[in-house]
């Protein structure tokens, strides 16, 4: 295959912001589906897709960049390793989730990046998590271990 | 043979989708279906063989359990003492239907609610539901009957029928199985609420922790959108913030900006999303209405308790051994469902503590267990009911330590918008800290001469304690929303019933209970 140059690149990804913003901008409130579209196809919502999303959509970038900041879910750069997402909750804290999240960046072992969320509705079989759309249960840390070593 | 095998997130979790599989492999002959999930998750994954339950299954456990081993077998799964004393109503099918079968809905009288209501009109609608007594189960209780007069009164050519799936209290999960094991339930419940107020237009605002639920839901619109039509219905997506659980955040949050709450009034009945009537309901409120129209509202409120009528699907979670979804009429106390039902801790250890209502939600010892699960009962004792998840703690929890989480997570999350809540939330989790190191040493800062507001000398436990009950009152009486205004119902109630954990006196105890 031949090696794509930078404008390559850059071009290709302004067509997709434009076809992710033509595939929302006729319904009621676009910002956030797009904003979900973006981040899933590049991993990411970054400066460029900020911008162009402002344009796109006659708001200021700021407007944007205050929606982008508020949700915990948008990233600035694309996760380098697979993200496991342990949840840190009351439920599932009354079930050990906090001395297993205590070894999780060792079992990890640079394999995958363990962020916090707050609860995926699995309190009663916790401690819970989430891999993309995969989730995790009864979790301790033999089954971790194992999780990580799967991704 | 028909082999039922749950398709729910949850026992996806605990590996049903290998289980699915593995009996495919062994019984190539026998009828596989994937259904919702009876809710016993300590059992999950349940399968459901003929009616006879095995559970928890693994893909070694088949060979035998086909040749007619009946170690893992609960038997007859409707005689389970769990599913038995249940009253369900909003989850009748849970772990009987399969999920997306328009066949199998209609043939549990589905639709049977919407061509009633169909049949007698917005007003007689909006009676019935008044009459059932129906209150709002995403937390605040209040009436679905009379937020539905309000909109259906307010004069406007759009309004908006807004289903709050946000669901992000920590041991709750009946909005998720009810989205993935019964979708076309909500669905015909905001169309029965559309009618009702003259709505053309539903979305369910889902958290985006929720990723079968999404695919569930899209799929059951598609397929339905004959039958509610013309009412439509679409999903949108959370994006990782609690406070959108907020009725008014959640309205900034599909309008596209940032999920900041607004102030009230005006409500979200007469100016909502894009400034329309709206409704909004938990998915709990909206898919109890099918079986309200169904058989009326009387027969609804014929379930209850006090001025808390019908019934709750109360979620069993975190250290308990028998937790899932457990649906009852209100009434039921709070020490049956731990012990009786949840049959006490999963690691056998005494119960310390169980915190109800989510991280808004007290903590109770065991001597309160004699509470009715009910709006007022829980109210009354400083407490509340929430959307009903109940999470279990044993003898090791460090009640110092959950408080702190509790101040952590609204520091977290909070909007911003408050300053109770946005600098309280912090302020408090430091106290805490400080708590926990029984005081502080004066401060260098506090020593300048250019500082006259503060007392130049150390603090001791008392004054700090003294000023994190300062700091809960104003952030409970000060704050824009329930963020800020109830995390100091755990936190307080932390303080109140394990004083030991914060290093105080015992006594404290008895003088306050
Ligand atoms: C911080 C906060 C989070 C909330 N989260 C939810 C939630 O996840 N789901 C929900 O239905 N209601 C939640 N609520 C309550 C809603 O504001 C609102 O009362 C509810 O959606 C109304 O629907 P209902 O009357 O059917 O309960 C939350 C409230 C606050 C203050
Ligand atoms: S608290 Fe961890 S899944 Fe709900």
């Amino acid at each position: 295959m031949r090696p794509i140059s930078g404008a390559e690149a850059l071009r290709s990804s302004v067509d997709t912001f434009d076809a992710i913003i033509a595939a929302h901008r006729d319904r009621d409130g676009p910002l956030l589906p797009i904003l979900h579209d973006i981040q899933a196809t590049f991993g990411a919502v970054d400066e460029a897709a900020k911008r162009h999303v402002a344009e796109a959509l006659n708001l200021t970038r700021a407007e944007v960049h205050g929606v982008v900041s508020f949700y915990h879910d948008f990233r600035d750069t694309p996760a380098e390793r697979p993200v496991v997402k342990l949840c840190r909750a009351e439920a599932c804290q009354a079930r050990g989730a906090e001395a297993l999240a205590a070894k999780a960046e060792a079992l990890a072992a640079g394999r995958a990046v363990v962020e916090p969320v707050y609860c995926l509705g699995l309190c009663a079989i916790g401690p819970a998590a989430m891999v993309g759309t995969t989730p995790y249960a009864r979790l301790d840390e033999t089954a971790f271990a194992r999780l990580v070593e799967e991704l | 043979m028909r082999i039922a095998i749950p398709d729910d997130a949850a026992a996806i979790a605990c590996g049903a989708d290998a289980v699915a599989t593995a009996f495919a492999g062994h019984a190539p002959e026998a009828e596989i279906v994937r259904t919702s999930s009876y809710g016993m998750l300590w059992l999950e994954p349940l399968v459901d063989i003929d009616g006879i339950g095995y559970g928890p299954v693994t893909p070694a456990d088949i060979p035998a359990i086909l040749a007619g081993d009946r170690r893992l077998s609960i038997g007859p799964i409707a005689d389970h003492p769990f599913l038995a004393r249940q009253e369900r109503l909003t989850f009748a099918r849970a772990g009987l239907t399969m999920p997306l079968s328009l066949e199998d809905y209609v043939a549990t009288g589905g639709w049977a609610g919407l061509s009633r209501a169909r049949a007698i009109g917005p007003a007689a609608i909006v009676d019935d539901v008044t009459k059932s007594g129906l209150r709002g189960r995403g937390g605040a209780g209040f009436p679905a009957g009379i937020k539905w007069k309000t909109v259906a009164e307010a004069a406007s050519e759009r309004k908006f029928i807004v289903c709050n799936a946000d669901e992000g209290d920590s041991g709750t999960f009946a909005d998720r199985m009810l989205m993935e094991g019964d979708p076309y339930a909500l669905l015909e419940g905001m169309a029965i609420a559309g009618l009702a107020v003259g709505a053309m237009h539903g979305f369910i605002y889902v958290r985006s922790e929720y990723p079968q639920a999404i695919a569930k839901l899209t799929r059951a619109i598609e397929a339905a959108a004959d039958i509610i039509a013309p009412f439509r219905v679409e999903v949108r997506v959370g994006a990782g913030a609690y406070v959108c659980g907020e009725e008014t955040s959640l309205l900034n949050s599909i309008e596209g900006r940032r999920g900041e709450v607004r102030a009230k009034p005006p409500l979200p009945a007469v100016e909502g999303l894009f400034g329309k009537p709206t409704v909004v309901n938990n998915v709990l409120t909206l898919a109890a209405v099918p079986h309200i129209l169904a058989d009326g509202g009387a027969r609804y409120a014929m379930f209850g308790h006090g001025r808390s009528r019908g019934t709750m699907p109360i979620q069993l979670a975190g250290n308990i051994r028998h937790g899932g979804l457990f649906e009852a009429p209100f009434g039921i106390t709070l020490g049956e469902l731990v012990h009786e039902i949840g049959g006490g801790t999963a690691t056998g250890r005494p119960v310390k503590a169980v915190q109800v209502g989510g991280p808004l939600g007290a903590y109770h010892p065991p001597s309160m267990f004699h509470l009715p699960f009910d709006y007022e009962a829980f109210t009354e004792a400083d407490g509340l009911i929430g959307h009903g998840g109940i999470v279990v703690f044993d003898d090791t929890a460090d009640m110092l330590a959950q408080a702190r989480f509790s101040m952590h997570f609204a520091s977290v999350e909070s909007c911003g918008k408050c300053t109770p809540c946005r600098i309280g939330a912090i302020r408090g989790r430091e106290t805490l800290d400080r708590i926990r190191a029984g005081g502080r040493p004066v401060d260098p800062v506090e020593r300048l001469p250019q500082i006259h507001n503060a007392r130049p000398t150390a603090r001791n436990l008392a004054e700090e304690v003294a000023l994190l009950t300062d700091l809960c009152e104003t952030m409970k009486f000060g704050s824009l929303c329930a963020l800020g205004g109830f995390t100091p119902y755990p936190v307080l109630s932390a303080l109140t019933h394990w004083p030991e954990d914060f290093g105080l006196d015992p006594e404290r105890r008895v003088a306050a209970e």
